[in-house]
């Protein structure tokens, strides 16, 4: 009797997590580029629950994002040092965000729901800039430090912070994980490939959709609380519209509703973007928008799109 | 089972459905015919709630269910299939199956415990595929499928929930005339407790599967009763089977 789905760990999977632990060994210079890719993995994993698997587009994501910052930061500033109560602190406050937000966003789609999160975005991005006596404005929040993580110090060299962040993206990796190969996750896939009739097969659409997009909305903020503690800066530049689209460019590229796409797309994008702004840093992003065009034309389900393809193909 | 009372749905000044009442007992085999225009799918849309009536009341047994959502009425057993394909194309037939049976038995909100653990769901499935015909293709993604199988497909998202009431709007459109009896057979073979009615063009198709038949023209039943009845009634002649007769 055929099975549903298998959930079962592939040896490429295996393979995969292990060398995201290399950086430690082969690249001890680029460790704190490292952390920075698996938190933009992190958020671009995010997005990829509620645009691969559920089909809600956003370009206001950031939000999320931010608001997980701005809590891990200022609890930082003005409350306690520990990491991880904060992080958790972070997810449910931008939980809660989301799912406020969420009443609003399930019921558009299409181009609607595009203007819709990008102006949630720009709202919140507004809300923090003059909000200044909370937010620091424009100068960011400052002058905290995140000491340890069960004993591990952030030091300079990145160690902990790499180590930090990876697991909270191999943690919240195996969240969504398992989301996706749940019965809500067959179910978030129906909405994607025909909202019409999911309310004819009983399946109340839009209560499953508030529940992917305020999940969607915790991983982001624990994306967000992680940037705040391993840089112990918080600037406006996690609220920005910048952040959405670079995100969204990011899941494209690698691929949407592969769970895998993200992270490709984050170590791709952000590592070259080090290199091209290495050689030009005026101009780098003619080299992303070569390649967004190039992946798009050719590649249009992403890198990883192509290589199932490709991989179905020699079959 | 089913029953409408005086309902009313106008779009705009087009009247689509004027004081609509109707009563399906259990078990009965109903088939809704008019001309093109008539209003015959929103009739469907108007008991399954995907359109609002103005007015009027749609009851399920005993329930007045005209302020239920779409979802809610399924939940019910007030289920219907769509004349166009409506269907999961990235899903294999069974995922949308298993999907359908999940969501009847309230486990589609489960995002912690993975799909393994409901093979039950999946082997119920895997059985309502297998009862018509389409076994072999389960694992197939839905738009690699053959048409007719994608017709029977949307039967069989629909037997998942468990209805009690189906509404099979055109079943067997675009399917070769010669197949269309296969796939009305397929509907005569489902439980003698389930309330049918399908809407369907092809006399020779209605007349042999039907035990009741509706005639509705212009938003408006023109008259109910039994397939001898119909045959006779002779402003049914006139407006529907008119063309022909006049020759």
């Amino acid at each position: 009797m055929a099975s549903v789905n298998d959930t079962r760990w592939g040896p490429l999977e295996i393979a995969f997590w292990l060398c995201t632990l290399l950086p430690f060994v082969l690249a001890p210079n680029y460790l704190s580029l490292a952390s920075q890719i698996a938190i933009t993995a992190l958020f671009a994993l995010s997005l990829d629950l509620i645009l691969g698997y559920a089909g809600i587009v956003s370009l206001g994501h950031a939000a999320f994002f931010g608001m997980g910052a701005y809590t891990a930061g200022l609890i930082a500033k003005h409350y306690w040092a520990e990491p991880i109560s904060a992080l958790l602190i972070s997810g449910i406050a931008s939980g809660i965000l989301g799912y406020a937000l969420s009443h609003v966003i399930v019921r558009f789609r299409h181009l609607a729901l595009i203007m819709l999160t990008m102006g949630f975005g720009l709202l919140l991005h507004e809300a923090a800039n003059s909000a200044s006596a909370l937010t620091g404005g424009a100068d960011g929040l400052q002058g905290f430090r995140v000491p340890d993580v069960l004993g591990f110090k952030f030091d300079m060299f990145g160690r902990a912070a790499y180590a930090y962040a990876l697991a909270v993206l191999f943690v919240c990796f195996l969240v969504t994980r398992r989301i996706i190969h749940s019965p809500f996750g067959l179910a978030l896939r129906g909405i994607r490939e025909n909202a019409t009739r999911m309310p004819a097969i009983g399946a109340p659409s839009l209560s499953h959709l508030r529940k992917a997009y305020t999940i969607a909305a915790v991983i982001a903020g624990l994306a967000g609380a992680a940037l705040t503690h391993t840089t112990s800066t918080v600037s406006l530049d996690v609220l920005s519209f910048g952040r959405s689209a670079d995100v969204l460019v990011i899941l494209i590229l690698g691929g949407a509703g592969r769970l895998y796409g993200g992270i490709i797309g984050a170590i791709i994008y952000m590592v070259a973007r080090d290199q091209f702004s290495g050689v030009n840093p005026q101009y780098w992003y003619f080299w992303i928008g070569l390649l967004l065009v190039a992946v798009v034309m050719f590649l249009p389900n992403g890198i990883l799109g192509g290589l199932s393809a490709l991989h179905k193909k020699r079959q | 089972m089913l029953s409408t009372r005086n309902v009313n749905k106008k779009f705009g000044s087009l009247v689509v459905a004027e004081d609509i009442s109707l009563s399906l007992p259990p078990g009965v085999r109903y088939a809704l015919i008019g001309p093109n225009g008539a209003g015959k799918t929103t009739l469907i849309n108007l008991i399954t709630g995907l359109v609002a009536a103005d007015s009027g009341e749609i009851l399920l047994g005993e329930e007045n269910i005209t302020a239920l959502k779409p979802y809610q009425r399924v939940k019910r057993g007030l289920v219907r299939t769509f004349q166009i394909n409506t269907l999961f194309p990235h899903l294999s037939a069974l995922e949308s199956v298993t999907l359908a049976v999940l969501e009847r038995d309230g486990h589609a909100h489960n995002w912690w415990r993975g799909l393994p653990a409901f093979s039950a769901a999946a082997e119920e499935a895997f059985a309502i595929l297998k009862s018509l015909n389409l076994e072999k293709t389960a694992n197939r993604e839905t738009r690699e499928l053959a048409y007719g199988q994608q017709r029977l497909l949307e039967i069989a998202l629909a037997l998942a929930t468990r209805p009690r009431v189906l509404l099979l709007d055109e079943p067997a459109a675009g399917v070769p005339k010669g197949e269309s009896a296969e796939l009305f057979a397929a509907v005569e073979g489902l439980s003698r407790e389930l309330t049918v009615l399908f809407i369907e063009h092809d006399m020779e198709v209605v007349f042999r599967f039907a035990s009741r038949i509706l005639v509705m023209v212009g938003g408006r039943i023109l008259v109910e009763g039994s397939p001898q009845d119909i045959a006779r009634d002779e402003r049914v002649r006139e407006v529907y089977l008119g063309a022909a007769h006049a020759a």
